[in-house]
């Protein structure tokens, strides 16, 4: 009985702790506004009813939150592995640019499912082809995952500036560069009695697949092992590198579709909105769900909420629409910050070796 | 230099850009070395530029006078690289993921406070006209260097004769060399590897000033773009030297003139292409400065990123 208390109680850090670090950093930010002369009460009264306080506001908190669960899968998946890649943010252009160049040809000739099917497909190894290059430069070359992965943000954006200005631009978008839209019926709709589309259940779908990857399968806990201690990994004849390549791919295609779901869902054609940042909140999200697929799911869906709410503290309380930004950069440094207390807190321990510690 | 007017207006263009260009690269990639020889890297630089941009920009337009900028942006940056120094000081902090979140954190602070600052013109550092006496407008124009440009080279060369000779130097070099000698001299790593960070800050804020004061010479929210990131990279492509930094940051200057410069005679063709010529090109370097079969020589070798 006791035993079982135990392991609740051990278990139970990996939920306090976050949630504890969420309410320090909403005091620390609750702190800054008051300095601002906001009222702080008002700030997290408003982020409430703009996220999660009608069905209008829930819906446009879920359509937020199924690109930040497919990017933050982008990072949770290496990082089991040990690697710290945080390049969601390029796959997601990456696929979403790949799928709406592929769909130029085919969209309106091919019937509608056939053109969505190839797009996703394309999207899905564009964007797994491009963190997967990651994995393979650190894995062949050595060149650190997190600077390559960062690098690359920045030329694909490149990329998708300069495909939509020159070759695939649609001579009708004057002020906003695209490429041509796709016909309304090669759009993906809504799912059936909601106004969000189909990205949060493949976003969903997809943390489950994953998670059963990594948790509950050979290959799972092989990538596991060397996320762990990679030394031990080699010396065990673990096949490293080809695991490091493979899940770099699983993470880049999750962000990849991310980007399918914003070119086919929301904005019909590739454009500069599609680097609207989900990958960046993608980052954070899977940190705080501790890099487990599956606690991302109420992880994104908070930061999705807030999110939807920055038009409404951005109107009624005059702040500037970075202010989710910086409200996300404190709660990134409390989270870290609050890495170093795991194991230190005796509460959490197993009662006997609380007792030895006295 | 009459056959071609072309190429020689690209390559007058790509000099006077690389030297424009580089202030920036060259302050953040010193303001790194020091970090990484102590052992510790700050991925954070990138926040830190930006928000050393916006503070100067803030101040220069609130007092008008652009140098009380350039310090107020380099005490930013000072405050920035003592938090991401006591943060790492924590034991069991990855300094990688402390770097993400500062640089998530610098980006929400200076955005967050310059919106405002995105209208109005601020007074600008005085350029030195270096080139009057050629009598050549364009050569002129392209020898007008920002007084930092120097500060940033004798730095280089001031850090390069410190980490040689100095005893603090010493000091430093053994932190991050090894951090059992240094435990055994009686050093305490944390306290020279926070001084390193802060420091470092110091320096990268002092570089985002240059952004906003003088090149290109406005406050926006685009404006850094990944230059902090590209001089982290920069520092392992000169091996922990100031004085290959220097050099370093002179090359991506000039590699983040090329666009500019060709679409001056008309080549506007690939032009995002072309910006994203630092990118790629720090990238190529990383492939082929680093190598998995040895660990690379002059590296620091308590620094992580490297191990």
């Amino acid at each position: 009985m006791t035993a079982r208390l135990d392991r609740w109680r051990a278990r139970s850090e990996y939920v306090v702790m976050p949630l504890g670090a969420l309410l320090v950093s909403a005091a620390l930010f609750s702190v800054f506004l008051w300095a601002l002369g906001k009222s702080p009460a008002d700030f997290f009264a408003l982020i409430w009813r703009g996220g999660f306080g009608t069905w209008f506001s829930i819906q446009n908190a879920l359509l937020r939150a199924a690109p930040l669960i497919l990017t933050a899968l982008c990072v949770a998946l290496p990082a089991r592995l040990g690697l710290v890649i945080i390049g969601g943010e390029g796959a997601l252009v990456i696929g979403g640019l790949a799928c709406a160049v592929i769909s130029l040809p085919i969209a309106g000739v091919w019937p509608a499912w056939a053109v969505l099917l190839v797009m996703a497909v394309t999207a899905a190894l564009a964007g797994g082809a491009w963190i997967g290059m990651v994995g393979a430069l650190r894995t062949f070359r050595g060149v650190n995952e997190t600077i390559a992965g960062l690098l690359l943000v920045y030329i694909a954006v490149a990329l998708l500036n300069f495909s939509v200005e020159g070759p695939f631009r649609d001579p009708a978008s004057q002020n906003k560069p695209s490429t041509f839209p796709l016909p309304a019926e090669a759009m993906i709709g809504p799912i059936p009695g909601m106004e969000v589309h189909w990205g949060l259940i493949a976003g969903v779908v997809l943390a489950a697949a994953y998670y059963v990857l990594i948790d509950h399968t050979t290959v799972g806990f092989a990538a596991r092992v060397t996320g762990g201690n990679i030394r031990a990994a080699k010396a065990q004849g673990l096949p490293v590198g080809r695991l490091v390549v493979g899940f770099s791919m699983l993470a880049g295609a999750a962000a990849g579709l991310a980007g399918f779901f914003e070119v086919a869902a929301i904005h019909g054609r590739a454009n500069a909105s599609l680097a609207a940042g989900y990958g960046f909140t993608g980052i954070l999200v899977a940190f705080l769900a501790r890099h487990n697929p599956l606690a991302i799911l109420p992880v994104a869906l908070l930061f999705g909420g807030i999110a939807a709410s920055g038009g409404l503290i951005q109107r009624r309380l005059g702040l500037p629409d970075a202010t989710v930004l910086l409200m996300q950069g404190v709660i990134f440094v409390t989270l870290l910050a609050s890495e170093t207390l795991y194991g230190r807190i005796p509460f959490f321990r197993p009662a006997d070796e609380r007792s030895a510690a006295r | 230099m009459t056959s071609d007017p072309g190429i020689w207006t690209v390559l007058l263009a790509i000099f006077a850009g690389a030297i424009r260009v580089s202030t920036p690269f060259l302050f953040v990639s010193l303001g790194e070395c020091l970090t990484e020889k102590s052992g510790r890297i700050n991925l954070g630089l990138e926040g830190t530029l930006i928000f050393g941009a916006m503070s100067a920009y803030a101040t220069a337009y609130g007092t008008g006078s652009p140098w009380l900028g350039v310090l107020v942006a380099g005490f930013a940056g000072l405050g920035l690289g003592t938090l991401h120094g006591l943060l790492c000081n924590l034991p069991r902090i990855n300094d990688v993921a402390v770097g993400i979140a500062l640089m998530l954190f610098g980006t929400g602070l200076a955005f967050f406070f310059g919106k405002p600052f995105i209208q109005p013109a601020a007074p600008r550092l005085p350029g030195l006209p270096l080139g009057d006496w050629t009598g050549n407008p364009a050569i002129a124009a392209a020898l007008e260097i920002n007084p930092l440009f120097f500060v940033g080279a004798a730095l280089a060369l001031l850090m390069a004769w410190g980490f040689k000779t100095t005893r603090w130097g010493l000091i430093v070099r053994m932190v991050g060399d090894s951090a059992a000698a240094a435990r055994a001299m009686g050093y305490s790593l944390s306290q020279v590897r926070l001084i390193c960070t802060a420091l470092g800050g110091f320096l990268s804020g002092i570089g985002g000033s240059f952004l906003s004061l003088s090149y290109p010479g406005s406050w926006n929210e685009g404006l850094s773009s990944g230059q902090g990131l590209i001089a982290v990279a920069l520092v392992i492509f000169a091996r922990w030297n100031p004085l290959r930094c220097f050099i370093a940051a002179l090359l991506f200057g000039g590699a983040g003139a090329l666009g500019p410069a060709l679409q001056s005679i008309g080549i506007s063709q690939g032009y995002y292409l072309f910006n994203a010529a630092p990118y790629i090109l720090t990238l190529l370097i990383m492939i082929a400065s680093v190598s998995p079969k040895r660990s690379l020589k002059d590296a620091p070798s308590e620094l992580t990123i490297t191990r």
